[in-house]
């Protein structure tokens, strides 16, 4: 594990979160606390341990592939910010 | 007082029309109006709606209908969808945002004939522990209004201890039932990962989520569980296992159960009168003949670590939804990159920025392995202790807070003591075994609840129910009413 400082930048970046200057100094200096004290993990030897990503016993839950109703065309658009036409209207992505 | 009743009290006065859900629903929206300025539980309520529930269940009741929950009003956690209702997990960035369905937990409560209403306050997307983080303004525990009602449910936990409500619905990640529960002195369940359907639940870290109740006693806990339990085809993670009625649990005989005392939970920062009230709680249950064993649970002081990168990790992904595209209060930028980044630093609050980039860490290229499998490797041995555990106990007690409810703005400038007050109760959702609180007592200046948690097996809520009930009808503390 590696200690230290999080390019807070560059990880809201990632996180697709603008962040103001004042925002990543405070971020930065309380992540580096809370990391510092993540570190006590590595005390553990895990070496030979399975992770546990769910700690319920079901695998591979499907279903029978067929029609069923869904959320109606226009409850899916209620709550869109822009809507025209029956779609979400989005900045242009492609020029 | 109809708004002081518990659901089996409301119930039998309503099936004998000796009162109507109507006044019952009243009595609540009365003493919301009275209270709740200075409480603010509610982040909003629809009166009118409620009591045209209230008369339809009147009716049916009229009808000769017969349900677990008929004519009884639920108020449920901002993180829960209503169909019709607001849905904002407490954040300005769902905007306006209106729920498009039910969650399948309220539609069972819906059909067991409950009167569903009102928005309950939370920490922002349920990341807290004090209420303090929501956009809408702190939450007041009803025993003291100078002090946090405990998180993330601190709204589900304070309008029933403030008897706004007959009972309420929260969800646990970390503790976010049973600590406010065991702050404001009520019953607060999570059920086993699994037992209810999370569908319609805003997701915060998938693996670790669960929906519960917020009740006056465990009798109410064991109905409401045994309404909203069962497998669901929209949730591949709610487990087939078959649904008992847990109220026949409550027989008040623990004789012979074995109790697990776990040494590494006596801790340095335990307060001296939750301590003692615990204490007193273990004899109590050697009274009712139940028999306390020392147990260890070895990678206890491991396990507030494990959480904050698992569910950091789960609550960035997770979170992505929340773009501006599909639904949100839109900030415009010049293209799709800008645009959700504005939107979204404009609109999640503090604590759940800083849970997005340390989760957006722990899972970037290069810390994966070092973070997010190291800690879910340690969840493995986490679970293995409670497993082992469980091989010679029928239940563990513990503290379910390490001190008793905590003032307002105590903790909000320091992240990590805020997480290190989750200690008790963060290691039965990384085991996803069951846990309840329920009141073992009170400080004495100022009067202050405490709470006892008790940890059960894996679908273990039989069990877990018998031996909390056993303890409520032993003692005098979950009678005791809030003075506001």
């Amino acid at each position: 594990m590696a200690t230290g400082e999080i390019d807070v930048k560059y990880v809201a970046h990632l996180a697709r979160l603008a962040l103001t200057p004042d925002e990543e100094k405070k971020l930065s200096a309380q992540l580096g606390s809370i990391l510092g004290y993540i570190e006590k993990l590595r005390e553990l030897d895990v070496t030979d341990v399975e992770p546990t990503a769910h700690a319920v016993p079901l695998v591979n839950v499907t279903r029978a592939d067929e029609i069923r109703p869904s959320l109606p065309h226009d409850e899916a658009l209620r709550n869109a910010p822009r809507q025209s036409n029956g779609l979400f209207i989005v900045p242009k992505i492609v020029e | 007082m109809l708004n002081q009743l518990t659901i089996s009290e409301l119930s039998a006065k309503l099936a004998q029309r000796e009162v109507s859900a109507r006044e019952a629903t009243q009595a609540c929206l009365d003493q919301i109006a009275r209270v709740d300025g200075k409480i603010h539980a509610f982040l909003s309520f629809n009166a009118a709606d409620a009591l045209a529930q209230a008369e339809k269940a009147d009716k049916a009741i009229a009808a000769g209908e017969n349900k677990p929950l008929l004519g009884v009003p639920i108020a449920v956690k901002d993180v829960l969808a209503v169909k019709n209702q607001p849905l904002n997990c407490a954040s300005k960035i769902l905007g306006n945002f209106i729920s498009p369905y039910d969650a399948t937990a309220i539609e069972k409560l819906q059909a067991a004939g409950a009167i569903v209403f009102g928005r309950l306050n939370m920490d922002e997307f349920a990341m807290g522990s004090s209420t303090e983080n929501s956009a809408f303004g702190a939450t007041k525990n009803p025993w003291d209004i100078t002090r946090i009602p405990g998180g993330s449910s601190g709204g589900s936990a304070a309008a029933v201890a403030a008897h706004e409500c007959i009972a309420s619905l929260g969800s646990d990640t970390g503790g976010s039932i049973r600590q406010p529960a065991a702050l404001c002195g009520c019953v607060g369940l999570k059920p086993t990962y699994g037992r209810i359907s999370r569908y319609g639940l805003v997701a915060f870290a998938s693996s670790l989520d669960q929906i519960g109740p917020f009740t006056k006693d465990v009798r109410d806990s064991a109905t409401l569980l045994g309404v909203m339990s069962g497998v669901d085809p929209r949730d591949s993670t709610s487990v087939p296992q078959p649904v008992p009625d847990y109220t026949k649990a409550l027989t008040g005989d623990i004789r012979g159960m074995k109790l697990g005392l776990p040494k590494e939970y006596m801790i340095g920062g335990l307060d001296a009168e939750v301590k003692s009230a615990v204490a007193a709680a273990v004899k109590k249950f050697q009274e009712l003949g139940a028999e306390i064993v020392e147990i260890s649970l070895p990678h206890t002081d491991y396990a507030v670590a494990t959480y904050y990168i698992i569910a950091t990790a789960e609550a960035s992904a997770n979170l992505a939804r929340f773009d501006g595209i599909r639904y949100c209060a839109r900030v415009d930028g010049a293209d799709p990159i800008e645009l959700y980044g504005q939107t979204r630093g404009a609109g999640f609050g503090p604590e759940v920025k800083r849970r997005i980039i340390l989760g957006t860490y722990v899972l970037s290229s290069g810390y994966h392995d070092a973070y997010y499998l190291h800690a879910q490797k340690v969840r493995t041995l986490i679970r293995n202790d409670f497993l082992k555990a469980f091989e010679t106990v029928d239940a563990i007690v513990t503290p379910t807070t390490p001190t008793a409810a905590f003032k307002i703005g105590e903790k909000s400038d320091d992240p990590l003591q805020m997480y290190l007050s989750d200690i008790f109760t963060i290691s039965c959702n990384l085991a996803g075994i069951c846990g309840v609180s329920v009141p073992c007592g009170f400080t004495k200046n100022p009067k202050l609840p405490i709470g006892l948690q008790l940890l059960g097996k894996p679908f273990g809520e039989e069990s877990l129910l018998r031996i909390a009930h056993a303890y409520e009808q032993a003692t005098p503390w979950h009678k005791e009413k809030a003075a506001i």
